[in-house]
């Protein structure tokens, strides 16, 4: 198990050095002068030179790479000029609305997604199973904006349970930090909830047949401990690689439910940066949301290896 | 010798419920078994050995799958009346089974030892260390080297024949007094066959229970069993003690199984003995015998109408219309009924 997990840190290497070489070359890809677009079209040749120098534009091209590599590693994202404060700290402050608004859709596609998933498994072919897929279908269709609106219209404004928008950092009480996510998370999580609950699906439904299941069955395990013990284990590697992406994609694509809810979150902090051109904030924004993704990833992997035996062995 | 009221099973018949309607897998099972005694199953591919091995422990999802006809009478209870929890009592404990390919009937994300001690603790009040050290006891017995150390393994770890030991291990774990063994020893090396073979008999000397052996080898039958029951496309078509069967098989379709055997003796020039034809499938059965399609007895009646298992003698029975007539004029009988 030592060597799966060293081996499997290792081979994050070369994934984040290539995603760090993109990150960086956005800034050169995109066309204009940097400096020119960011000071605007009145901005004196002086004062673009000057700029230019602030930045480190100047030098050649794998110097500025070394140089801001370097300060990644040292936890130093770069300066934001717009917002007069280091990225990492503008990071810091966005990350925690985002982080909980994920986690807690996470949450909830996981509460939802895996019992409703077993269920249409057992019952397959019954009305149960058919209606269940066909809330997952819908809840796969119905893009995440149109659900905030739609919830926050019932539940907001005609009902007025929770409040319509904003959102409450965790210091105001754990009960008002909800009152304001629910909502968002919701329209996040629903149609992870219907992705989990198909693969889970799907899944027990290859598992229920196999040969192992009605053994267990032949030494007399009850049907609970049939589904439940010998059946989800096997069944949960799929399920978790479904976990892992729908993770990432909460991660990165709150963007929009954060701009529905007006929560000031990583969302929030990358499209206001891309209209402002803020582009070493982009820049630590990407490879902060980058780096994440394959953090979550390689914690599915090593998940994997505990659940099933064989993922060690085939890595060796 | 033993109780005749050990397992009798009455005209036993499995449906599947699928998309294109009901169909009947097997029908017409009757047979039984004393305890102590091996009864062979045989017959080939999809003529529904296992279906009825299966039936027998009622495995097949009834709610949805499956339904069953007839009577499994196993020491005076129909098994066929039992409560689902009754059922579980039973499977594991009193009637156990091996089944074909041990990789795959086992669960691959717990370890032997985990897999053994969940038999164990299924049915017996145990705590975990007496039932680990009683699926250690289980593991020698079936003679695996080094069981301590095996047991911790998982079972992609352990070799096509240690697997099989392991699943013989588990089945017998709760001393149950009938086993099933379906085909435990075809997907296994030939070598490794006769070792498991010559196990199972080993341990059945001990404890005396009934085996059912499931296989298509006659070979094995041979070695092993006292009495045969061969299936034909979802019907047992001949029922006998083992030594009639070799030298006195009363069915056509018996007589076909056993020429089809290659003699090490043989002339090899010779093409191999084969029944004509192939298994009709379940969903066009014959209307009348079912092996009318391919033998070479069959007349008008045959195709008509079905026969029943008859009686030749206490211990032998066959389901043939002409069987007598057979038996008694050979394969001159073949010409003049046609």
């Amino acid at each position: 198990m030592k060597e799966y997990v060293l081996k499997r840190i290792l081979s994050l290497i070369p994934i984040l050095f290539i995603v760090s070489l993109v990150v960086f070359f956005i800034i050169h890809i995109t066309p204009g002068d940097p400096a020119y677009v960011m000071l605007g079209d009145t901005a004196t040749e002086e004062q673009v030179e000057e700029l230019r120098g602030q930045l480190g534009l100047d030098r050649p091209i794998y110097e500025q790479y070394f140089i801001w590599i370097g300060g990644i590693v040292t936890g130093n994202l770069g300066y934001s000029y717009f917002m007069d404060m280091s990225v990492t700290t503008a990071l810091l402050e966005h990350l925690s609305p985002t982080a909980a608004l994920a986690l807690l859709a996470e949450i909830l596609a996981i509460c939802i997604g895996i019992p409703f998933g077993i269920l249409a498994a057992k019952k397959k072919g019954s009305y149960l199973d058919q209606s269940l897929m066909g809330f997952s279908l819908l809840g796969i269709s119905i893009p995440s904006f149109l659900l905030a609106l739609l919830l926050i219209l019932l539940i907001s404004v005609q009902l007025q349970w929770l409040p319509v928008a904003g959102y409450a950092p965790i210091s105001e009480g754990i009960g008002m930090h909800l009152k304001y996510l629910i909502l968002p998370a919701i329209s996040l999580g629903v149609m992870q909830a219907a992705l989990i609950a198909r693969m889970t699906r799907s899944s027990m439904l290859d598992v229920l047949n196999e040969n192992y299941i009605k053994t267990a069955l032949s030494k007399g395990a009850k049907n609970r401990s049939i589904v439940y013990k010998h059946a989800l284990r096997n069944a949960f590697l799929p399920i978790l690689t479904v976990i892992g992406q729908t993770f990432g994609v909460l991660v990165t694509g709150a963007a929009v439910v954060e701009t529905v809810f007006n929560i000031p979150g990583l969302g929030q902090l990358i499209i206001n940066s891309i209209e402002r051109r803020d582009y070493s904030t982009i820049q630590g924004v990407i490879l902060f949301i980058t780096f994440s993704y394959v953090i979550i990833n390689l914690l599915i992997d090593l998940i994997y290896g505990i659940i099933d035996p064989r993922v060690r062995l085939s890595q060796k | 010798m033993g109780d005749h009221n050990f397992l009798k099973v009455e005209n036993l018949s499995t449906h599947f419920k699928t998309e294109r309607g009901k169909v009947t897998a097997v029908e017409g099972i009757t047979f039984d078994l004393r305890e102590g005694e091996i009864l062979g199953i045989v017959g080939e591919s999809g003529c529904g050995k296992s279906v009825t091995s299966q039936s027998i422990l009622r495995l097949f999802d009834e709610k949805h799958l499956a339904s069953h006809g007839g009577r499994i009478l196993f020491k005076g209870k129909n098994l066929l009346e039992l409560s689902n929890s009754e059922m579980e009592d039973i499977r594991g404990n009193e009637i156990s089974m091996i089944f074909q390919d041990p990789l795959s009937s086992l669960n691959p994300v717990f370890t032997v030892g985990q897999q053994i001690t969940e038999a164990i603790l299924l049915h017996q009040k145990l705590s975990r260390k007496e039932a680990f050290n009683q699926a250690i006891e289980m593991l020698k017995l079936t003679g695996i080297p080094a069981p301590e150390k095996r047991i911790n393994e998982y079972p992609h770890e352990l070799s096509g024949g240690m697997r099989q030991r392991v699943m013989i291990a588990m089945a017998l774990a709760c001393k149950p007094s009938l086993l099933i063994a379906d085909e435990p020893t075809t997907a296994l090396d030939v070598t490794i066959q006769a070792q498991i073979l010559e196990l199972m008999l080993d341990l059945k000397k001990e404890s005396n229970m009934g085996i059912i052996f499931i296989t298509h080898d006659l070979g094995v039958v041979a070695e092993t069993c006292t009495r045969v029951a061969v299936m034909y496309l979802g019907q047992v078509v001949e029922e006998t003690d083992i030594d009639s069967l070799f030298e006195k098989p009363l069915h056509p379709y018996t007589k076909g199984l056993l020429k089809s055997i290659p003699k090490i003796d043989g002339d090899r020039n010779r093409k191999l003995n084969e029944v004509e034809g192939t298994v009709p499938s379940l969903n066009n059965i014959p209307k009348g015998c079912r092996f009318s399609t391919r033998c070479k007895f069959a007349d008008e009646k045959c195709r008509q109408q079905m026969p029943e298992l008859e009686s030749h003698n206490d211990t032998h029975k066959v389901r043939c219309w002409h069987y007598k007539e057979i038996l008694e004029r050979g394969d001159q009988f073949a010409t003049t009924s046609n």
